[in-house]
């Protein structure tokens, strides 16, 4: 296992961090006022500017210290947090993830946009002096104090591992400088006898005697992400004690006082007070707080899935040698072990589970972006969050959902003056939903814009050859249309309300997702895009059963109930295909007419009635097995054509068994029977 | 129409029935005795089947499908050839099956022809030149072309069956 490259840490954590500034940046654009949003984009810099000169990224470091200083205003209430300094600041986060992704590049443009970001600042009433806080250490350090200046006594230590988790104490100590006129003396009590010292701990603590109006908020600045663990204690001076200082008395203190570089020698012994001493003890078992999350890379995610997956599958053929056994210790062990690969499954699969609200995230920002690029005013509303899915799943997602969210934002919405006509308000609703829906995940973008418009799809559909000019086709099928590959490269699409700029692409993803998209649309009133995904991709628990000499599974999850075949039902097969169920009709299918199985009809087949959110369907099936870990595997690319499989598995006895795709046999359930009886009558 | 091998072809010899083919021993991954297969309904009768090769499900491909060969009993000869083929540019592993793998051997680049237009009981493109040995002849089957004239196949009826239910 390779040490992990720490610059990839690093830009891990950039993005991270720049995600969060962004979405603190578009809060702010609504909320204004909020400083607690205000300070949270300042610490995302902050952080950011920090590791990137740590890591060597000086670039975004000296980018991002403009950027701080000249935000450092807006937290100081001296500028405003107005939609264009939030647009300037968005424009700014993308050149920093520009500097990040590719620092050897020349990236250029990082100029004009500090520049509309002083400029968007200097329309604002400007409180004081410009803030420049390096730049400008060495003549604040020279000049005489203005007489109401403060003087302050600062005491600190740092966490004893800081070293180890990459603080730099020189770039502290300037950053201290920075604040005020200040005097640094080491406070090296604490440094053990050579055989004890351990190289990579923080033993020297500071004391800096600063002047300033009020250091405190500056400070905490610099100590932010320090404060767990280490000492310090900030006091003012009193008049006597300042004297002291300006005429320095005792040799120790004052010699590291004229040569900044001093901070950094630990072997200058300096007197210190017993106070100090105390604070120095207790530095070696300092409290953390325990991490309560950890970055973990997502291929390593995928390979414990797939490990997990084959234990699954041996502890499977475990448990069928133990079955058929007589010795009671291996039964016990079997059981053991499927309690405990059954707990990993479900852990494993947990890690791997993602709130699709990191997703929504970053749509906000593309409304916002769409909302100044066509002048429409949108109003973007989630929900769902919280709801979880497959890592995998979450990436492979984002692309689809942002053609959708393009499309509805610049075909579906209208303007606001067409808008107003109508009689709806003129700013305009994005809706972006997450739902489960079963073993199912429901993700769904509408609008509140003009819907699809039926007549001009189908006349584009049959210029295309995709429909026949009197053919007879329900809207639902007609909407479909719109998914069709070069549906939309023509230019009457882009005009019409239709959508279609890479709709087939979001079709494509899909079905390699195996989900399924639903169109609904009301002229006038908008439509909804709703797409239908499995809830993971790779382990579910399967309800085994035989059809013929076949064995396939069923998603458990899907499974609502197993009844058995009336007889009477039999005699009527080619009749009708429904069952009574305490009520209520629900049609089934023949699984054995569906898969064209030629072994002969057996007596007492079952019904497995299965759901998919839509209706209800029965499958009939000659035998039911019973309950087993399905670990999904997918289907190569030469049978990714066959509707009616979602994947297959490994059984207990090491042969292969297809998963059925539920949500497609209900979904197409009677067309299925029609199918196979044509091949009949073809063959 | 992919090239002639211009070098010598270190190739795995198998029988379909009577006819010797060769493969590209670069591309075999392992041979097997035969292990159960498992029936995929609607597939195309090229690819219907599925097996388990040490933990992964791969499709088993049947190559007499294509050369019009009949179809007999497995025996005790027969053999599973796991092989990775390309199938739209993306790596693929397959099974076939074969009655019979012989050895390993090399082809020499000169002994293989083009396959002839006519006078063949195959079609052309799925064969990418006919080599010969011992006064018989070896044909070297295009792996990717049929499988991916097969794959599409496959796809085909689900597709027309996807209009009629809508």
């Amino acid at each position: 296992m390779s040490f992990p490259d720490p610059t990839e840490t690093f830009r891990q954590e950039a993005r991270e961090l720049l995600e969060q500034l962004e979405s603190g940046l578009l809060d702010l654009e609504q909320n204004p006022g909020n400083d607690d949003l205000v300070n949270s984009a300042f610490r995302a810099l902050h952080t950011i500017k920090g590791s990137g000169a740590m890591f060597g990224f000086t670039a975004v470091a000296s980018f991002v210290h403009e950027f701080e200083t000249a935000f450092d205003r807006v937290r100081k209430g001296q500028a405003p947090a107005s939609p264009e300094l939030v647009g300037v600041a968005l424009d700014a986060k993308d050149h920093i993830h520009q500097l990040i992704e590719h620092p050897d590049a020349q990236i250029s443009g990082g100029e004009e946009i500090l520049e509309a970001l002083r400029a968007v600042l200097d329309g604002a009433p400007k409180g004081g002096a410009e803030i420049d806080l390096d730049a400008t250490p060495e003549p604040q350090l020279q000049a005489t104090p203005a007489p109401e200046a403060k003087r302050w006594r600062l005491r600190f230590s740092l966490p004893s591992d800081a070293l180890v988790h990459g603080t730099n104490p020189l770039l502290l100590l300037d950053e201290i400088r920075a604040i005020g006129p200040c005097v640094i003396t080491p406070i090296t009590d604490a440094i053990p006898p050579l055989d004890l010292l351990d190289p990579e701990a923080a033993y020297i603590g500071w004391q800096v005697d600063i002047t300033a109006d009020d250091p405190a908020a500056a400070l905490e600045d610099v100590f932010l992400f320090l404060r767990d663990g280490m000492e310090l204690s900030l006091e003012q001076l009193t008049e006597t004690e300042t004297a002291n200082l300006s005429a320095p008395v005792e040799a120790p203190v004052s010699e590291p006082q004229t040569d900044p570089m001093a901070a950094s020698t630990p072997l200058k012994a300096a007197k210190t007070s017993p106070k100090q001493a105390k604070i120095a003890d207790k530095e070696p078992a300092p409290e953390r707080q325990v991490s309560s999350s950890m970055r973990v890379d997502a291929e390593r995610l995928d390979e414990l899935m797939d490990r997990v997956g084959e234990l699954v599958i041996a502890q499977a053929r475990l448990t069928q040698i133990a079955a058929q056994s007589s010795d009671g210790n291996l039964k016990t062990i079997a059981e053991e072990l499927e309690r405990l690969s059954s707990g990993l499954r479900d852990t494993t699969m947990g890690i791997r589970m993602v709130p699709i609200g990191t997703l929504f995230g970053r749509f906000r920002r593309l409304i916002h972006d769409l909302s100044r690029e066509l002048g429409k005013e949108i109003e973007f509303v989630t929900t769902g969050e919280e709801t979880e899915l497959d890592k995998t799943m979450i990436e492979r997602l984002a692309d689809p959902l942002v053609h959708l969210i393009r499309n509805s934002v610049d075909h579906g919405l209208e303007d606001a003056e067409t808008r107003q006509k109508t009689g709806k308000p003129g700013k305009g609703t994005v809706r972006l939903s997450a739902v489960y829906a079963g073993a199912e995940v429901a993700i769904s973008v509408s609008d509140d814009g003009a819907g699809l418009n039926a007549e001009r799809i189908r006349a584009k559909a049959e210029e295309a050859g995709l429909l026949a000019p009197d053919a007879k086709i329900a809207d639902q099928d007609l909407w479909q249309m719109i998914f069709a590959p070069g549906f939309s490269t023509a230019k009457e699409v882009t005009s019409l309300s239709g959508r279609g700029v890479g709709m087939d692409v979001v079709r494509r993803t899909i079905d390699g997702l195996r989900g399924s998209i639903d169109v609904a649309t009301t002229p006038g009133h908008g439509s909804t895009m709703t797409l239908r995904l499995p809830l993971t991709l790779a382990i579910i628990d399967g309800m085994l059963v035989r059809v013929g000499n076949g064995r396939y599974t069923i998603p458990l999850s899907a499974v609502e109930e197993c009844v058995e075949l009336p007889e009477g039902v039999e005699a009527n097969a080619r009749g009708r295909n429904f069952l009574d169920i305490r009520g209520s009709l629900v049609p089934f299918l023949r699984l054995r007419e569906v898969f064209g199985t030629a072994a002969p009809v057996e007596p007492h087949q079952k019904v497995v009635i299965v759901s998919s959110g839509e209706g209800r369907v029965g499958l009939v099936v000659d035998q039911i097995i019973g309950n087993n870990q399905t670990v999904i595997k997918q289907l190569s690319k030469l049978h990714s054509g066959i509707k009616s499989f979602s994947g297959a598995t490994i059984l207990g006895d090491g042969s292969v068994a297809l998963i059925l795709d539920t949500a497609h046999l209900v979904a197409h359930g009677q067309s299925y029977v029609d199918h196979s009886r044509e091949q009949g009558r073809a063959a | 129409m992919s090239a002639v091998p211009n070098t010598s072809m270190k190739a795995l010899t198998l029988r379909l029935q009577d006819e010797l083919f060769a493969v590209e021993a670069g591309s075999v991954r392992e041979i097997l005795d035969l292990v159960p297969i498992t029936e995929v309904p609607n597939a195309s009768p090229f690819v219907n089947g599925l097996i388990n090769v040490r933990g992964r499900v791969v499709p088993l491909a049947d190559l007499r499908v294509m050369f019009g060969m009949d179809r007999p009993e497995p025996d005790q000869d027969t053999r599973i050839v796991v092989m990775e083929v390309e199938i739209d540019g993306e790596p693929t592993v397959a099974g076939i099956l074969a009655d019979k793998v012989h050895d390993v051997t090399d082809i020499e680049a000169a002994s293989i022809e083009e396959a002839p237009k006519v006078g063949m009981r195959w079609r052309p493109e799925f064969i990418r030149g006919i080599g010969k040995r011992d006064g018989g002849f070896i044909i070297i089957p295009d792996l990717g072309r049929i499988f991916e004239t097969q794959g599409a196949r496959t796809v085909a009826p689900a597709a027309s069956e996807e209009r009629s239910a809508s």
